[in-house]
């Protein structure tokens, strides 16, 4: 059962049945099964992983033959944790969407991108990577300008031609590197084995580091996002931050860095540098926020800077905290925006100015809430500390004054965070909030799964971080030695 | 060569059969003699080729994919010109006369192997054309297009013909392979003649294929022409055009690379840009697509700079992809045009609505135009960027990369329409033709897109 091209498949053919359903009922029940059976597939590979530094269940068809282009997929430590994030998060996602009538074609377009991510974290050949990269991106554009808010069609356009115009350089850097391989193929192995002159790597680490910095984002490419992630509706919110992030995260690990060691060599201090401005950028942003959903865009560049940050650092404390973090950022901001998603829709607005008080109509909704701000705080003992105390050790080993910048985040993030649930949650009630639902059905389902995990994760993260612990290792050492020489 | 003179017979029958009133038989019998062709040319895949007729045409494997390529997109052509003529014009047969004519032409020109034959086959494949863009009589629009294409082809055959004159001046015959034993012959001491040649047929075969600076009757023509006519124009006659182009030059001037390549390098670039920004100011979706025409052009032009073993394939691909995306925009806008009377980007708010599969074959059309995976243009950019990238030609592909993200600003407009501009508006009915051929040329644009070796390494 661990056939990992079925599991590619499988969301694929879901999507090409779901396009054509009308019923809103029948596309949620179908959706959400589909999804369900991707993430019970997904188990036998948690299962039968041996956590070691191998690259497991590989698959490889020819695709193109006379171009050296194959199907190449497999898992090991570090994308295992990112295939597991994504088919776990999409059955939330469209949980979560149950609260709108969206037609058969909303959840196609869901699947397809799961598709296109898993494809990005599974690939081992360069031209697969890309064709994930670019299949991911199609659905949410039209997730986003289909049922996004008012600036919809502007703020998209420019969002998707942004990462087109970054991940076409990277196209470029891909092919140039396949015409430097011996074998002539797209192989991730071939590529790693490249030992390139310092000038060329140069060029390639801008031409990847472009593509993923703009996904990411990492200051000051990130001006796509706010918008972006404030007019989109919330799955395709939860989408973006939850998952497609982590898309440009995984490809520094997996193909800058180790692709491209010289060019990270001599640029690499100055993109750790970039991300710490990101944090402390950000987060200063995000408390002059009005609008709840905006607040969290940009806590999500915050992290994402001091993920990016932690890779950089290229230590194993550093690139441990960035993959368990990129879990956890994508269960704490799924958790936020579906709750902010949940207060805007029984309110109306996402003015933080006219919340407030709503823990007292809404307990349960104030405690979860509250537990998931926790967990995005990075509280000991919530799944988000794991990951940031992991993060700033490996910047800290890179240098100190990093760190203490990095480390504002934990401050700055509290700051706002927590202003941002006392002008929701606490305070006096107004006429809006005096009849405030509080949550049920589908929404206490979606919640509680995100607040176990929160917890589960915060209290035990030892089996999370033993799936990557092997290959990072490797991975370090191996690139270190290659950026030694 | 069987095909050709079938074709030929085809184009005459088709005329009489006009005569006699015959007018519900013309698509069957056109669609069944191109049928025929198709098979004709396929049989011969795989014989040795020899050059036939003191070496006037070679059916090699490359004459015979463009062949097959351009005989294929003009049966989805004739699949949407059905009520399409029958509305124009009561003169039905002349339409499909004129281009099976055009395409015995086209056909000529991807499979020359003589001077000669190149040029009568342009001229057959353009005289035809000249009286399609004007067979609208009463249409002002169309008699400027088809003056400014008949004045703008006729002074570029001149130049055409001069270069080839020039040719003969220095290597003493018209054949390919004389040419090309001249020219490595004398690697260092050719003819300055032959180098003022080469440069007349750059500038004679540019005008042919839309490149900057010598594009300036395509938008206008077509724009101007009936839209059937524009759709067979920018596919079928590009392709030829492009066959002929890269044939000529893959087959004798290839020694003379360091040459001309910086000569077309500065061509290409201005056609990429010249045509995506002109592309991104028009309010016509059907201009936009004769603006994003010259811009293909630039692309396909890559071929022919970087060349090499490499660049049949990539244009073939390219030629391929851009036709089956070209004949589901045209098709499409004929039937909005029809619908609301408009060919702007208006007329299509709110298609997605009434007409959901409508949309999303468009819509996968421009995905392709753009460029996107899991659709034939994306194939088609990468090996033109592969095609470059392997002759050093680092800046042309990060330019191309700029110009290929300008693209999705018009391309993805008219998916902005259908989608995101919500409008109350009639359902667009269409034949069961139509129908057909959209859905061969999606489905086809993805089969391709997803599985591309079914066509990538072919010749």
């Amino acid at each position: 059962m661990d056939n990992l091209f079925i599991l590619l498949l499988l969301p694929i053919l879901g999507a090409l049945v779901l396009a054509f359903v009308q019923q809103v009922k029948t596309a949620k029940q179908l959706a959400l099964l589909v999804s369900l059976v991707s993430l019970v597939l997904t188990i036998p590979f948690l299962v039968n992983f041996v956590p070691d530094a191998s690259m497991q269940f590989q698959q490889r068809f020819a695709w193109i033959p006379s171009l050296g282009i194959h199907f190449h997929i497999g898992i090991d430590g570090i994308s295992l944790p990112l295939v597991l994030l994504t088919n776990g998060l999409v059955p939330l996602i469209i949980l979560g969407a149950f609260s709108y009538d969206y037609k058969g074609s909303f959840y196609a377009l869901v699947l397809f991108m799961q598709a296109g991510l898993l494809l990005v974290f599974t690939a081992l050949d360069a031209f697969a990577f890309y064709i994930g990269w670019e299949v991911a991106l199609i659905p949410i554009y039209f997730i986003c300008a289909i049922w996004g808010g008012e600036n919809r069609i502007r703020v998209n356009l420019k969002f998707f031609i942004y990462t087109f115009l970054g991940s076409l350089l990277m196209l470029a850097a891909i092919i140039y590197l396949h015409l430097q391989v011996p074998s002539a193929d797209y192989e991730l192995t071939s590529f790693y084995q490249l030992a390139l002159d310092a000038s060329t790597q140069r060029w390639i680490f801008w031409a990847f580091f472009l593509a993923f910095a703009i996904k990411m984002p990492i200051f000051p490419f990130h001006t796509w996002q706010p918008d972006t992630y404030t007019e989109a509706p919330t799955a395709g919110t939860m989408l973006l931050a939850g998952i497609m992030l982590k898309m440009g995260v995984y490809g520094v690990i997996r193909w800058l860095i180790p692709v491209a060691p010289l060019g990270v060599a001599a640029y690499g201090q100055f993109a750790l540098i970039l991300c710490i401005i990101g944090v402390v950028y950000a987060s200063i942003i995000a408390f002059k926020q009005r609008d709840a959903k905006r607040l969290v865009a940009y806590s999500s560049i915050a992290h994402v800077g001091l993920i990016g940050a932690g890779i950089f650092a290229w230590n194993v404390q550093g690139v441990q905290g960035a993959i368990i973090q990129m879990v956890n950022h994508g269960i704490s901001v799924v958790g936020l925006f579906f709750v902010l998603d949940i207060v805007a829709r029984r309110l109306g607005t996402r003015d933080l100015a006219a919340m407030g008080g709503i823990a007292k109509p809404a307990p349960v909704l104030a405690i979860v809430f509250l537990a998931i701000v926790m967990g995005a705080v990075g509280l000991p003992l919530t799944n988000g500390f794991v990951g940031e105390f992991l993060l700033l050790m490996g910047v800290y080993e890179y240098g100190i004054w990093y760190a203490v910048f990095g480390g504002l985040t934990l401050i700055l993030g509290a700051v706002y965070m927590l202003s941002m649930y006392q002008k929701v949650m606490l305070g006096n009630v107004n006429v809006q909030t005096e009849t405030f639902a509080d949550i049920k059905g589908s929404e206490w389902l979606v919640l509680g799964i995100i607040v176990i995990l929160v917890i589960g994760i915060g209290v035990y993260p030892k089996p999370l971080l033993n799936i990557s612990e092997a290959a990072v290792i490797e991975l370090v050492d191996k690139v270190g030695l290659i950026g030694k020489n | 060569m069987s095909a050709i003179i079938t074709l030929s017979l085809l184009a005459i029958l088709v005329l009489y059969l006009g005569l006699f009133k015959a007018g519900r038989a013309l698509l069957p019998i056109s669609l069944l003699g191109l049928f025929a062709t198709l098979v004709l040319y396929i049989t011969q895949w795989g014989v040795d080729a020899e050059p036939l007729y003191s070496g006037m045409v070679l059916f090699d494997h490359y004459a015979i994919a463009f062949s097959v390529l351009c005989i294929f997109v003009t049966m989805l052509v004739m699949l949407l010109s059905k009520d399409y003529f029958d509305a124009a014009s009561s003169h039905v047969a002349e339409y499909y006369a004129l281009i099976l004519f055009s395409l015995t032409g086209a056909l000529l020109v991807a499979s020359f192997h003589n001077l000669a034959m190149l040029f009568i086959g342009i001229e057959i494949m353009s005289v035809a054309l000249y009286i399609l863009a004007g067979i609208r009589k009463k249409d002002f629009a169309s008699n400027e297009a088809a003056l400014k294409y008949f004045l703008m082809g006729a002074f570029s055959t001149g130049f055409l013909l001069f270069g080839i004159t020039l040719l003969y001046g220095a290597s003493g015959s018209f054949d390919l392979a004389a040419i090309k034993d001249y020219v490595v012959a004398n690697p260092q001491g050719v003819s300055p003649l032959f180098y003022a040649g080469i440069l007349l047929l750059i500038v004679g075969l540019g005008f042919k294929v839309g490149a900057a600076p010598f594009h300036f009757w395509t938008p206008d023509v077509y724009d101007g022409a009936p839209i059937l006519i524009t759709t067979f124009m920018s596919t079928v006659v590009k392709t030829a055009a492009f066959a002929g182009f890269l044939r000529l030059f893959y087959f004798c001037f290839v020694p003379l690379h360091d040459f001309w390549e910086p000569v077309l390098l500065v061509i290409t670039i201005i056609t990429l840009f010249v045509g995506n920004i002109t592309a991104i100011v028009q309010q016509s979706f059907k201009r936009m697509l004769a603006y994003s025409s010259i811009s293909h052009a630039g692309y396909m032009l890559f071929a022919i700079v970087a060349i090499g073993p490499a660049a049949a394939g990539s244009v073939l691909v390219y030629a391929g992809a851009y036709s089956l995306a070209s004949v589901v925009a045209f098709g499409i806008l004929i039937l909005v045009k029809r619908a609301s009377g408009s060919d702007h980007f208006e007329a299509f708010n709110g298609l997605s609505q009434k007409n959901p599969y409508l949309s999303a074959a468009l819509a996968i059309a421009m995905l392709s135009l753009a460029g996107i995976p899991l659709t034939a243009g994306f194939i088609g950019k990468f090996m033109m960027f592969s095609g470059a990238l392997a002759d050093y030609q680092v800046l042309l592909v990060v330019l191309a990369a700029i110009n290929a993200a300008m693209g999705i600003f018009y391309y993805f407009r008219v998916i902005v329409s259908m989608y995101f501009k919500p409008m109350d508006r009639e359902q667009v009915m269409m034949t069961a033709q139509y129908k057909t051929a959209i859905f061969v040329a999606v489905l086809l644009t993805l089969v391709l897109g997803v599985y591309p070796a079914l066509l990538v390494g072919l010749i």
